[in-house]
Protein backbone atom coordinates (compact mmCIF):
# COMPACT_ATOMS: atom_id res chain seq x y z
CA UNK A 1 0.00 0.00 0.00
CA UNK A 2 2.90 2.39 0.76
CA UNK A 3 4.33 1.86 -2.73
CA UNK A 4 0.91 2.51 -4.29
CA UNK A 5 0.51 5.66 -2.21
CA UNK A 6 3.94 6.99 -3.25
CA UNK A 7 3.20 6.22 -6.92
CA UNK A 8 -0.20 7.93 -6.63
CA UNK A 9 1.23 11.06 -5.02
CA UNK A 10 4.10 11.28 -7.52
CA UNK A 11 1.62 10.94 -10.39
CA UNK A 12 -0.62 13.60 -8.84
CA UNK A 13 2.42 15.84 -8.35
CA UNK A 14 3.50 15.58 -11.97
CA UNK A 15 0.01 15.83 -13.47
CA UNK A 16 -0.69 18.77 -11.19
CA UNK A 17 1.64 21.70 -10.94
CA UNK A 18 5.00 20.03 -10.25
CA UNK A 19 6.61 22.38 -12.75
CA UNK A 20 5.52 25.40 -10.72
CA UNK A 21 8.13 25.16 -7.90
CA UNK A 22 10.87 24.54 -10.44
CA UNK A 23 9.69 27.45 -12.59
CA UNK A 24 9.69 29.56 -9.42
CA UNK A 25 13.19 28.31 -8.59
CA UNK A 26 14.46 29.27 -12.05
CA UNK A 27 12.68 32.61 -11.91
CA UNK A 28 14.18 33.57 -8.55
CA UNK A 29 17.65 32.61 -9.76
CA UNK A 30 17.13 34.58 -12.99
CA UNK A 31 16.05 37.69 -11.12
CA UNK A 32 19.14 37.81 -8.90
CA UNK A 33 21.55 39.06 -11.62
CA UNK A 34 19.05 41.82 -12.43
CA UNK A 35 18.85 42.78 -8.77
CA UNK A 36 22.57 42.78 -7.86
CA UNK A 37 24.08 43.58 -11.24
CA UNK A 38 26.20 41.59 -13.71
CA UNK A 39 29.37 41.44 -11.55
CA UNK A 40 30.47 37.82 -12.14
CA UNK A 41 32.56 37.69 -8.96
CA UNK A 42 29.71 38.89 -6.77
CA UNK A 43 27.23 36.53 -8.44
CA UNK A 44 29.57 33.58 -7.93
CA UNK A 45 30.00 34.52 -4.25
CA UNK A 46 26.27 34.77 -3.50
CA UNK A 47 25.22 32.13 -6.06
CA UNK A 48 25.10 29.08 -3.79
CA UNK A 49 23.17 30.91 -1.09
CA UNK A 50 20.74 32.27 -3.68
CA UNK A 51 20.26 28.80 -5.07
CA UNK A 52 19.44 27.45 -1.63
CA UNK A 53 16.93 30.18 -0.85
CA UNK A 54 15.27 29.45 -4.19
CA UNK A 55 15.24 25.72 -3.29
CA UNK A 56 13.61 26.51 0.04
CA UNK A 57 10.80 28.45 -1.58
CA UNK A 58 10.39 25.73 -4.21
CA UNK A 59 9.86 23.16 -1.43
CA UNK A 60 7.38 25.47 0.28
CA UNK A 61 5.18 26.25 -2.72
CA UNK A 62 3.23 22.97 -2.99
CA UNK A 63 2.76 22.66 0.78
CA UNK A 64 -1.04 23.17 0.70
CA UNK A 65 -1.59 20.16 -1.55
CA UNK A 66 0.60 17.73 0.43
CA UNK A 67 -1.87 16.76 3.19
CA UNK A 68 -5.02 18.90 3.16
CA UNK A 69 -6.73 17.54 0.00
CA UNK A 70 -6.37 13.96 1.27
CA UNK A 71 -7.57 14.93 4.75
CA UNK A 72 -10.63 16.76 3.43
CA UNK A 73 -11.47 13.98 0.99
CA UNK A 74 -11.27 11.16 3.55
CA UNK A 75 -8.24 9.49 1.94
CA UNK A 76 -6.21 9.63 5.17
CA UNK A 77 -9.09 7.93 7.05
CA UNK A 78 -9.39 5.20 4.43
CA UNK A 79 -5.62 4.59 4.48
CA UNK A 80 -5.81 4.16 8.26
CA UNK A 81 -8.69 1.70 7.83
CA UNK A 82 -6.53 -0.23 5.38
CA UNK A 83 -4.05 -0.73 8.21
CA UNK A 84 -1.54 1.97 7.32
CA UNK A 85 -0.20 3.80 10.36
CA UNK A 86 -0.24 7.59 10.10
CA UNK A 87 3.56 7.56 10.42
CA UNK A 88 3.80 5.23 7.41
CA UNK A 89 1.50 7.57 5.47
CA UNK A 90 3.88 10.39 6.40
CA UNK A 91 6.91 8.46 5.12
CA UNK A 92 5.11 7.86 1.81
CA UNK A 93 4.17 11.55 1.56
CA UNK A 94 7.76 12.64 2.27
CA UNK A 95 9.16 10.25 -0.35
CA UNK A 96 6.59 11.37 -2.95
CA UNK A 97 7.12 15.07 -2.23
CA UNK A 98 10.88 14.69 -2.55
CA UNK A 99 10.53 12.73 -5.81
CA UNK A 100 8.41 15.50 -7.33
CA UNK A 101 10.78 18.37 -6.54
CA UNK A 102 14.21 17.01 -5.50
CA UNK A 103 15.44 15.50 -8.79
CA UNK A 104 13.98 18.38 -10.83
CA UNK A 105 15.79 20.83 -8.58
CA UNK A 106 18.97 18.88 -9.13
CA UNK A 107 18.60 19.29 -12.90
CA UNK A 108 17.52 22.92 -12.67
CA UNK A 109 20.67 23.69 -10.66
CA UNK A 110 22.77 23.40 -13.87
CA UNK A 111 21.23 26.32 -15.81
CA UNK A 112 21.01 28.34 -12.61
CA UNK A 113 24.73 27.74 -11.94
CA UNK A 114 25.50 29.02 -15.44
CA UNK A 115 23.36 32.13 -14.84
CA UNK A 116 25.05 32.90 -11.54
CA UNK A 117 28.61 32.18 -12.74
CA UNK A 118 29.04 29.32 -10.26
CA UNK A 119 32.16 27.38 -11.30
CA UNK A 120 32.28 23.60 -11.69
CA UNK A 121 33.85 22.89 -8.32
CA UNK A 122 31.31 25.05 -6.51
CA UNK A 123 28.51 23.48 -8.57
CA UNK A 124 29.63 20.05 -7.37
CA UNK A 125 29.32 21.27 -3.79
CA UNK A 126 25.89 22.76 -4.48
CA UNK A 127 24.68 19.48 -5.98
CA UNK A 128 25.96 17.50 -2.98
CA UNK A 129 24.29 19.91 -0.57
CA UNK A 130 21.00 19.71 -2.52
CA UNK A 131 21.14 15.91 -2.59
CA UNK A 132 21.64 15.81 1.18
CA UNK A 133 19.44 18.73 2.21
CA UNK A 134 16.33 18.34 0.06
CA UNK A 135 15.08 15.11 1.72
CA UNK A 136 15.16 17.03 5.02
CA UNK A 137 13.30 19.92 3.39
CA UNK A 138 10.67 17.49 2.04
CA UNK A 139 10.22 16.00 5.53
CA UNK A 140 9.86 19.44 7.08
CA UNK A 141 7.35 20.51 4.41
CA UNK A 142 5.15 17.43 5.00
CA UNK A 143 5.22 17.88 8.79
CA UNK A 144 4.30 21.56 8.52
CA UNK A 145 1.60 20.71 5.94
CA UNK A 146 0.06 18.26 8.42
CA UNK A 147 0.26 20.74 11.29
CA UNK A 148 -1.52 23.44 9.28
CA UNK A 149 -4.00 21.22 7.37
CA UNK A 150 -7.53 22.57 7.60
CA UNK A 151 -6.52 25.91 9.10
CA UNK A 152 -7.66 29.13 7.45
CA UNK A 153 -4.77 30.82 5.55
CA UNK A 154 -2.78 27.60 5.98
CA UNK A 155 -0.32 28.52 3.21
CA UNK A 156 0.83 31.70 4.94
CA UNK A 157 1.01 30.01 8.36
CA UNK A 158 2.97 27.13 6.82
CA UNK A 159 5.53 29.57 5.44
CA UNK A 160 5.91 31.26 8.81
CA UNK A 161 6.43 27.87 10.47
CA UNK A 162 8.65 26.25 7.90
CA UNK A 163 11.13 28.93 6.96
CA UNK A 164 12.59 29.46 10.47
CA UNK A 165 12.79 25.69 11.00
CA UNK A 166 14.75 25.36 7.76
CA UNK A 167 17.38 27.91 8.86
CA UNK A 168 19.89 25.34 10.26
CA UNK A 169 19.77 23.41 7.00
CA UNK A 170 20.29 26.62 5.05
CA UNK A 171 23.22 27.76 7.21
CA UNK A 172 25.16 24.51 6.98
CA UNK A 173 24.39 23.98 3.27
CA UNK A 174 25.49 27.52 2.43
CA UNK A 175 28.64 27.12 4.56
CA UNK A 176 29.55 23.91 2.73
CA UNK A 177 28.85 25.47 -0.68
CA UNK A 178 31.00 28.45 0.31
CA UNK A 179 34.01 26.14 0.76
CA UNK A 180 33.74 25.66 4.51
CA UNK A 181 35.17 22.13 4.48
CA UNK A 182 33.39 18.93 5.35
CA UNK A 183 32.22 19.92 8.83
CA UNK A 184 29.24 21.97 7.58
CA UNK A 185 28.32 19.05 5.32
CA UNK A 186 28.32 16.70 8.31
CA UNK A 187 26.11 19.13 10.21
CA UNK A 188 23.78 19.57 7.22
CA UNK A 189 23.51 15.77 7.01
CA UNK A 190 22.76 15.58 10.73
CA UNK A 191 19.98 18.20 10.45
CA UNK A 192 18.53 16.46 7.39
CA UNK A 193 18.54 13.08 9.17
CA UNK A 194 16.97 14.62 12.25
CA UNK A 195 14.16 16.11 10.14
CA UNK A 196 13.66 12.83 8.29
CA UNK A 197 13.53 10.89 11.56
CA UNK A 198 11.23 13.28 13.41
CA UNK A 199 8.82 14.43 10.70
CA UNK A 200 6.85 11.15 10.37
CA UNK A 201 5.99 11.23 14.08
CA UNK A 202 5.00 14.91 14.02
CA UNK A 203 2.94 14.32 10.87
CA UNK A 204 1.29 11.21 12.30
CA UNK A 205 0.34 12.98 15.52
CA UNK A 206 -1.02 15.97 13.55
CA UNK A 207 -3.17 13.72 11.33
CA UNK A 208 -4.60 11.94 14.38
CA UNK A 209 -5.22 15.23 16.20
CA UNK A 210 -7.09 16.63 13.19
CA UNK A 211 -9.65 13.79 13.47
CA UNK A 212 -10.79 14.83 16.92
CA UNK B 1 -20.18 -16.79 18.07
CA UNK B 2 -17.87 -13.79 18.51
CA UNK B 3 -19.24 -10.37 17.58
CA UNK B 4 -17.89 -8.49 14.57
CA UNK B 5 -18.36 -5.25 16.50
CA UNK B 6 -18.78 -4.82 20.24
CA UNK B 7 -19.22 -1.70 22.37
CA UNK B 8 -18.96 -2.15 26.15
CA UNK B 9 -20.10 0.80 28.23
CA UNK B 10 -18.76 3.31 25.71
CA UNK B 11 -18.82 7.05 26.35
CA UNK B 12 -17.82 9.70 23.82
CA UNK B 13 -17.26 13.42 24.25
CA UNK B 14 -16.31 15.76 21.42
CA UNK B 15 -15.39 19.40 21.85
CA UNK B 16 -16.23 19.18 25.54
CA UNK B 17 -19.79 18.00 24.79
CA UNK B 18 -21.11 14.62 25.87
CA UNK B 19 -22.47 12.87 22.78
CA UNK B 20 -23.45 9.57 24.37
CA UNK B 21 -22.55 7.52 27.39
CA UNK B 22 -22.63 3.91 28.54
CA UNK B 23 -23.56 2.58 25.10
CA UNK B 24 -23.52 -1.23 24.76
CA UNK B 25 -23.74 -2.82 21.34
CA UNK B 26 -23.01 -6.22 19.94
CA UNK B 27 -23.14 -6.85 16.21
CA UNK B 28 -22.88 -10.47 15.08
CA UNK B 29 -22.56 -11.98 11.62
CA UNK B 30 -25.78 -11.58 9.66
CA UNK B 31 -26.99 -8.63 11.75
CA UNK B 32 -27.74 -5.07 10.71
CA UNK B 33 -28.10 -2.17 13.12
CA UNK B 34 -29.33 1.31 12.25
CA UNK B 35 -28.17 4.16 14.45
CA UNK B 36 -30.91 6.78 14.53
CA UNK B 37 -31.37 10.09 16.27
CA UNK B 38 -31.73 13.81 15.64
CA UNK B 39 -29.01 15.97 14.07
CA UNK B 40 -26.03 16.33 16.37
CA UNK B 41 -26.90 13.29 18.48
CA UNK B 42 -23.58 11.63 17.62
CA UNK B 43 -24.56 9.15 14.88
CA UNK B 44 -21.59 9.92 12.64
CA UNK B 45 -19.26 10.07 15.64
CA UNK B 46 -20.45 6.61 16.69
CA UNK B 47 -19.64 5.32 13.20
CA UNK B 48 -16.17 6.90 13.33
CA UNK B 49 -15.67 5.48 16.82
CA UNK B 50 -16.62 2.04 15.51
CA UNK B 51 -14.09 2.52 12.71
CA UNK B 52 -11.33 3.37 15.19
CA UNK B 53 -10.98 6.94 13.87
CA UNK B 54 -12.09 8.37 17.23
CA UNK B 55 -11.27 7.21 20.73
CA UNK B 56 -13.83 6.66 23.46
CA UNK B 57 -13.39 8.49 26.76
CA UNK B 58 -14.61 5.41 28.58
CA UNK B 59 -15.49 1.85 27.72
CA UNK B 60 -14.11 -0.61 25.21
CA UNK B 61 -14.62 -1.10 21.49
CA UNK B 62 -13.73 -4.37 19.75
CA UNK B 63 -13.94 -4.62 15.98
CA UNK B 64 -13.11 -6.98 13.15
CA UNK B 65 -11.85 -5.93 9.71
CA UNK B 66 -14.15 -3.24 8.38
CA UNK B 67 -14.91 -0.88 5.53
CA UNK B 68 -16.37 2.60 5.87
CA UNK B 69 -18.49 4.72 3.52
CA UNK B 70 -19.20 8.27 4.63
CA UNK B 71 -19.67 11.59 2.87
CA UNK B 72 -15.99 11.69 1.80
CA UNK B 73 -15.52 9.68 -1.40
CA UNK B 74 -11.74 9.25 -0.92
CA UNK B 75 -11.26 8.91 -4.66
CA UNK B 76 -8.68 10.59 -6.87
CA UNK B 77 -10.75 13.24 -8.67
CA UNK B 78 -8.61 13.29 -11.80
CA UNK B 79 -8.72 9.53 -12.46
CA UNK B 80 -11.45 7.55 -14.25
CA UNK B 81 -13.79 6.05 -11.67
CA UNK B 82 -12.67 2.45 -12.32
CA UNK B 83 -9.01 3.29 -11.70
CA UNK B 84 -9.80 5.50 -8.71
CA UNK B 85 -11.72 2.66 -7.05
CA UNK B 86 -8.98 0.22 -8.07
CA UNK B 87 -6.54 2.05 -5.78
CA UNK B 88 -8.40 0.58 -2.79
CA UNK B 89 -8.40 -2.94 -4.25
CA UNK B 90 -10.99 -5.71 -4.03
CA UNK B 91 -13.68 -6.81 -6.49
CA UNK B 92 -14.15 -3.40 -8.05
CA UNK B 93 -15.94 -4.40 -11.26
CA UNK B 94 -18.55 -6.52 -9.50
CA UNK B 95 -19.18 -3.76 -6.96
CA UNK B 96 -19.52 -1.11 -9.67
CA UNK B 97 -21.99 -3.28 -11.57
CA UNK B 98 -24.00 -3.93 -8.40
CA UNK B 99 -24.36 -0.18 -7.85
CA UNK B 100 -25.10 0.64 -11.47
CA UNK B 101 -21.75 2.33 -12.09
CA UNK B 102 -20.49 -0.02 -14.83
CA UNK B 103 -21.05 2.59 -17.56
CA UNK B 104 -19.05 5.19 -15.65
CA UNK B 105 -15.78 3.27 -15.31
CA UNK B 106 -13.95 5.59 -17.73
CA UNK B 107 -15.51 8.84 -16.50
CA UNK B 108 -13.21 11.06 -14.34
CA UNK B 109 -14.36 11.22 -10.73
CA UNK B 110 -14.53 15.04 -10.85
CA UNK B 111 -17.37 14.83 -13.40
CA UNK B 112 -19.62 12.60 -11.27
CA UNK B 113 -22.75 13.92 -9.59
CA UNK B 114 -23.12 13.77 -5.81
CA UNK B 115 -25.42 10.75 -6.13
CA UNK B 116 -22.89 8.95 -8.33
CA UNK B 117 -20.13 9.82 -5.86
CA UNK B 118 -22.21 8.31 -3.06
CA UNK B 119 -22.69 5.14 -5.11
CA UNK B 120 -18.92 5.11 -5.74
CA UNK B 121 -18.09 5.28 -2.04
CA UNK B 122 -20.60 2.47 -1.39
CA UNK B 123 -18.92 0.53 -4.21
CA UNK B 124 -15.58 0.95 -2.42
CA UNK B 125 -17.10 -0.75 0.62
CA UNK B 126 -18.85 -3.44 -1.42
CA UNK B 127 -15.59 -4.22 -3.25
CA UNK B 128 -13.73 -4.81 0.00
CA UNK B 129 -13.57 -8.21 1.64
CA UNK B 130 -14.34 -6.69 5.04
CA UNK B 131 -17.04 -8.53 7.01
CA UNK B 132 -18.14 -5.39 8.82
CA UNK B 133 -19.60 -2.47 6.85
CA UNK B 134 -19.95 0.95 8.44
CA UNK B 135 -22.25 3.27 6.50
CA UNK B 136 -22.70 6.90 7.49
CA UNK B 137 -25.90 8.37 6.00
CA UNK B 138 -25.85 5.91 3.09
CA UNK B 139 -29.07 7.29 1.57
CA UNK B 140 -27.79 10.88 1.29
CA UNK B 141 -27.94 11.93 -2.38
CA UNK B 142 -29.09 8.45 -3.50
CA UNK B 143 -32.12 8.16 -5.78
CA UNK B 144 -34.74 5.39 -5.48
CA UNK B 145 -32.74 3.07 -7.75
CA UNK B 146 -29.57 3.64 -5.71
CA UNK B 147 -31.41 2.96 -2.44
CA UNK B 148 -32.84 -0.26 -3.87
CA UNK B 149 -29.42 -1.44 -5.06
CA UNK B 150 -27.95 -0.64 -1.64
CA UNK B 151 -30.69 -2.64 0.10
CA UNK B 152 -29.93 -5.62 -2.18
CA UNK B 153 -26.18 -5.33 -1.49
CA UNK B 154 -26.75 -5.18 2.26
CA UNK B 155 -29.04 -8.21 2.08
CA UNK B 156 -26.44 -10.22 0.14
CA UNK B 157 -23.71 -9.14 2.55
CA UNK B 158 -25.72 -10.22 5.59
CA UNK B 159 -26.54 -13.58 4.03
CA UNK B 160 -22.83 -14.17 3.35
CA UNK B 161 -22.02 -13.72 7.05
CA UNK B 162 -21.28 -10.00 7.16
CA UNK B 163 -22.69 -7.33 9.43
CA UNK B 164 -23.69 -3.71 8.84
CA UNK B 165 -23.83 -0.70 11.14
CA UNK B 166 -25.47 2.29 9.45
CA UNK B 167 -26.18 5.77 10.76
CA UNK B 168 -29.19 7.35 9.13
CA UNK B 169 -32.00 9.70 9.99
CA UNK B 170 -34.11 8.11 7.24
CA UNK B 171 -35.62 4.59 7.31
CA UNK B 172 -33.38 2.07 5.55
CA UNK B 173 -34.90 -0.75 3.49
CA UNK B 174 -34.95 -4.24 5.06
CA UNK B 175 -34.75 -5.53 8.64
CA UNK B 176 -32.68 -3.33 10.93
CA UNK B 177 -32.27 -3.42 14.69
CA UNK B 178 -32.49 0.17 15.95
CA UNK B 179 -30.06 2.00 18.21
CA UNK B 180 -31.48 5.38 19.22
CA UNK B 181 -29.15 8.19 20.24
CA UNK B 182 -30.00 11.55 21.75
CA UNK B 183 -32.76 10.44 24.09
Amino acid sequence: MIGALIARDVRRGFTGAAWLPIAFFLLVATLVPFAVGPDAGLLARIGAGTLWIAALTAALLPIERLIEPDRADGVLDQLALHGLAEEAIAVAKIAAHWLTFGPLLFIAAFPVAALLHIDQQALGRVLISIAIGTPGLAALAVAVAALTAGLPRAGAIAGLLMLPLAVPLLIFAAAFCGGGGNQPLALESAVSILLLAGAPFVTGAAIRAART
Amino acid sequence: MSALLRFDDVTLRRGGRLLFEAVDLSLNAGEAVQVAGPNGSGKSSLIRLAAGLLRAQAGRVQRSALALADDNPALDRELPLGRALGFWGGRVKAAMDALGLGQLAEVPVRLLSSGQLKRASLARVAASNAPLWLLDEPLNALDADGAERLARLVDTHLKSGGAVLAASHQPLGGEWRMLELGR
